[in-house]
């Protein structure tokens, strides 16, 4: 009695052995690493790779490592300090084709990482970084759209001569037209039908009008807030690439939002500005009848508008703008070489070039201006209720001569400082956003609360664990070691599979697998007590045994399954670190029924399993 | 080892009178905590925003204080977090600045009038994130207890549902009245150990409710009271060492685990002394009140069979 058969002995090594390979890369730590990409995320030539090693040799920075792991350049170093050091040298030593990002890279050695064992992957909490929930403002687009096909309809009216009382958007995003007959009113509606695609129309009459309600199309408003986010995230991950960081992830949640999070970044306030900002250009002539302007801003002059400059004062534009900011592909930071001030290069695409050739050819010697726009959102008491409102910042960031015909290269000067330009170019490379964006939630964990958080979340784990480990064995005795053992196999266990899922630990996660530690004896007390209660019922030791262990097995798998509920629906409602929790809860759960009732059993087995056994130490 | 000696034998449920005038105390003293000075909600609720930041040496509240005098952001609330070197600032969500930009205003400010200042945690809370994270934690809740309901209803009996329920929800009002009384915040990690505390209470009631069906089926004498009486001191053991390897490994989270985790520990701390409390006291005293009785569980086939494979297994509690 009491004997497994050989495959359950053999099941019982298998998964402990698998366990081990799995859980054994988190031994091994990991090292700040500089890790390099050309453009096209592409390893740099050997010839670049060699040009880096030997001037890092020079500058004393040599790395201790540089090896290619999946497509990257990774240079191994032994402290944040130099790594940091090292990262900046070769920044500036690489122009900025290549991508140079700081990252923690596994020491995982070859054999293990040729299995696909990597260690689990550190949640923000526990490395450092900003975690970030951005909301796409559909509305605010939405409105623009109803604007744009607003003009459209005055303009279609116009052509077919169809007469209209009003013609307004308005708070709900609609479009209102009212007309003194319905005659006029069908006329307009098979017009816009024939016309204008992408609106849906109600009709309603009262005593002084007939009204014709447009509003978007419900699957147009679907699909443009898919393409919204959807671009939004592509220029996001642009502009997260420009800020040098590894392993970011930019990511949709929901309808309309989308979740950034950035690993060891040092400076949040930069990606703030960075990721939050929606910035537009244009280039336009300086209205040269009223330069410089000084009549009233509020009041422009015929075919001009007015805007504030960046240095005070105003000054009038053409109404027409030459160029937009979406003809831009690259621009970068510099200094005038004859003045040294701050200067950004602008180069713009081969439309761009021939537009602004074709538009400055015969007006050199006018002014151009560079009319910067930007989105801020903010909260403002709209009656007694606090309201978002989009306000528009709108001012003239240059105004200069144009020297000579320009073409697709040409600088942007007058800027305030480095940092300013070097934003600025930041910004026009990136692109601008399709639908403004507005920052819900900030995560921002410190590099040193981060790496304290793991040190003692580890602590906590370990002390906790010895703390039960030596109760069982002094309460259970032999079995009690067995349940020791089990309980170890199952902290590995848990371990191998949250690193094979490359699920993300976070501090909440810790938590959940010490209370698993904590609960996961409950299934070993349960069948111990029960083969203690057969004992003293004077059942013979080997009936006892099997019977403790049958008996246990329903309620445990009650008391598990119940527990169960609970973390699928926190993993279901619950967000970030809730989920976290749920995950490590319910792996625990389920890894500790295996080895809480099949491990400690084929171990007992094996000690007491078919023969005579006079006494238990229970 | 063993806690008890001789098979304990305690009259819990003749004594459940006691029980239930000390649960009634505790709950009257916790609802009327949240209704007059309700839950300290962590910015995960309420929104606004949380910057810690940590110092070279010592630092007095009054000092930072000082350096947010004559912003926006006089008002802050500032405290030490963890440490004399550590200074939390909470400011609640307000209306008319850039929200997102607050954290860096704060720590430009602190920064402007101290040197050495170190960024260790930010958090921004929108106030729309905000209530959609309240009404998110309140269905989760709902949802956990609703399908424990149709679980144990349904591998139980309803009365046992019930009665199951009864002890989750005494246990949740009773956290929920600790961390109104202490004043202790309460943000998402104390509810993700709500929730948990919910999952291991039940499991404490399970066990019992489980020893109880089991004892109807084989005890064919006695009383309805005496044959839980019976499952509750038969489980006892258990339920003591249980609670006492957990109340280990969640006092080293208290004690170690740092400030971040000590309301999640705190939350775990009380909620396995109540948990445990209750599946003796509410649990199995609520399913007898509402006369649940051996006719109620009659034997699924299963279990029949079960226990002619194991006859030769007498439990002590049929033994004369």
């Amino acid at each position: 009695m009491n004997r497994y058969p050989l495959w359950k002995y053999l099941l019982v090594v298998a998964v402990l052995v698998v366990g081990g390979l799995f859980a054994l890369p988190n031994l091994f730590g990991e090292d700040p690493s500089v890790v390099i990409t050309t453009g096209d995320d592409e390893v740099p030539s050997e010839e670049v790779q060699s040009d880096v090693l030997s001037f890092l040799e020079e500058e004393g920075y040599k790395p201790l490592s540089a090896e290619v792991l999946e497509g990257q350049w990774v240079l191994r170093y032994g402290s944040t300090d130099e790594q940091m050091r090292a990262s900046d040298l070769i920044s500036a030593k690489l122009d900025r084709d290549y991508s140079v990002a700081m990252t923690l890279v596994p020491s995982t050695p070859q054999w293990l990482r040729a299995l696909g064992a990597e260690p689990m992957f550190l949640g923000l909490d526990l490395r450092g970084g900003v975690h970030f929930l951005l909301q796409v403002d559909i509305d605010a687009m939405v409105g623009e759209t109803m604007e744009g096909h607003q003009q459209d309809i005055r303009t279609l009216f116009r052509e077919e001569r169809i007469r209209f009382s009003a013609l307004e958007v308005t708070d709900e995003q609609q479009i209102r037209m009212a007309f003194v007959d319905s005659e006029l009113r069908e006329r307009a509606r098979s017009a816009l039908e024939e016309h204008i695609d992408g609106l849906a129309y109600s009709e309603e009459t009262n005593e002084d009008a007939y009204l014709l309600i447009a509003s978007m199309d419900e699957e147009e408003l679907q699909e443009m807030k898919d393409l919204a986010v959807q671009q939004n995230i592509t220029t996001l991950r642009n502009r997260v690439d420009e800020l040098g960081v590894a392993e970011p992830v930019v990511q949709r949640q929901g309808a309309d939002r989308i979740v950034v999070q950035l690993p060891g970044i040092q400076d949040p306030g930069q990606a703030k500005e960075i990721l939050g900002a929606t910035a537009t250009l244009e280039f336009r002539f300086v209205d040269h009848a009223n330069f410089p302007f000084t009549g009233d801003p509020d009041d422009p002059p015929e075919g001009a508008e007015v805007f504030p400059q960046r240095d005070g004062g105003y000054v009038a534009l053409e109404r027409q703008r030459i160029l937009s900011g979406d003809r831009i592909i690259d621009a970068s930071s510099g200094f005038d070489q004859e003045s040294g001030s701050p200067e950004v290069n602008i180069r713009l695409s081969g439309t761009g070039g021939r537009i602004m050739s074709r538009a400055t050819r015969d007006r050199v010697g006018d002014h151009m201006a560079v009319l910067f726009q930007e989105r801020i959102s903010e909260i403002e008491m709209v009656d007694g209720e606090p309201e978002r409102v989009i306000r528009e910042i709108e001012e003239v960031i240059s105004v200069a001569r144009i020297r000579e015909g320009l073409g697709s290269r040409f600088r942007i000067t007058g800027l305030d400082s480095s940092q300013e330009a070097s934003n600025l170019a930041l910004l026009l490379r990136a692109g601008a956003l399709a639908a403004p964006i507005d920052i819900v939630e900030e995560r921002t964990i410190g590099p040193s609360l981060g790496a304290e958080n793991v040190e003692r979340g580890f602590m906590a784990v370990v002390i906790g664990f010895l703390l039960v480990i030596a109760f069982m064995a002094l309460y259970y005795r032999t079995f009690g070691l067995v349940a020791n053992l089990a309980l170890l196999g199952n902290l590995v266990i848990i371990v191998a599979v949250l690193s094979m899922l490359q699920a993300t630990l976070t501090l909440p996660g810790i938590a959940g697998i010490v209370l698993t530690v904590g609960m996961a004896v409950d299934a070993n007390v349960l069948i111990f007590q029960r083969i203690r209660e057969e004992l003293k019922a004077g059942a013979p030791i080997q009936t006892a045994i099997d019977a403790g262990y049958g008996k246990a097995l329903s309620t445990i798998a009650d008391a598990n399954v119940t527990t169960l509920i609970a973390a699928l629906v926190l993993f279901l409602f619950g967000t970030g670190p809730v989920q976290g929790f749920a995950v490590t809860l319910a792996i625990g759960l389920a890894t500790s029924m295996f080895t809480a009732i099949v491990g400690t059993r084929a171990v007992i087995n094996l000690i007491y399993g078919g023969r005579k056994v006079s006494e238990l130490k229970i | 080892m063993e806690i008890f000696k001789n098979d304990p034998n305690f009259d819990f449920l003749g004594r459940r009178r006691i029980g239930f005038g000390l649960s009634a105390v505790l709950l009257v003293l916790s609802i009327g905590s949240l209704l007059w000075q309700g839950l300290n909600l962590g910015i995960d609720f309420t929104g606004g925003t949380l910057v810690e930041v940590g110092y070279e040496e010592s630092v007095e509240v009054a000092e930072v204080e000082a350096a947010l005098q004559g912003t926006d952001y006089a008002d802050a609330q500032v405290l030490h977090f963890g440490s004399p070197r550590e200074i939390m600032v909470r400011i609640p969500p307000m209306e008319d600045l850039e929200q997102a930009a607050i954290s860096q205003e704060i720590l430009a400010k602190l920064r402007e009038a101290h040197d050495g200042v170190e960024l260790r945690r930010v958090e921004f809370v929108g106030p729309q994130i905000g209530r959609e994270l309240t009404e998110q934690g309140l269905l989760a809740l709902l949802y956990a207890l609703g399908g424990v309901l149709v679980y144990v209803a349904f591998r139980f009996e309803y009365r046992f549902a019930l009665g199951a329920v009864a002890a989750l929800v005494h246990d949740i009002v009773l956290i929920l009245g600790f961390f109104s009384l202490t004043r202790l915040t309460f943000d998402l990690t104390v509810l993700a150990a709500l929730l948990a505390t919910v999952g291991y209470s039940l499991n404490d009631t399970i066990v019992v409710s489980d020893r109880i069906r089991e004892n109807f089926l084989k005890v064919r004498k006695g009383t309805t009271e005496y044959v839980m009486n019976l499952a509750i001191n038969q489980t006892l053991s258990r339920t003591l060492v249980t609670s006492f390897t957990t109340l280990l490994v969640v006092g080293a989270l208290l004690f170690l685990g740092g400030e971040t985790i000590h309301g999640f520990a705190m939350a775990l701390l009380v909620g396995v002394l109540v948990g445990t409390y209750s599946s003796v006291f509410v649990a199995s005293a609520s399913s007898l009140a509402m006369g649940v009785s051996k006719q109620d569980l009659l034997p699924p086939e299963k279990e029949g069979q079960d226990q002619e494979d194991h006859e030769s297994a007498i439990p002590p509690a049929e033994r004369p």
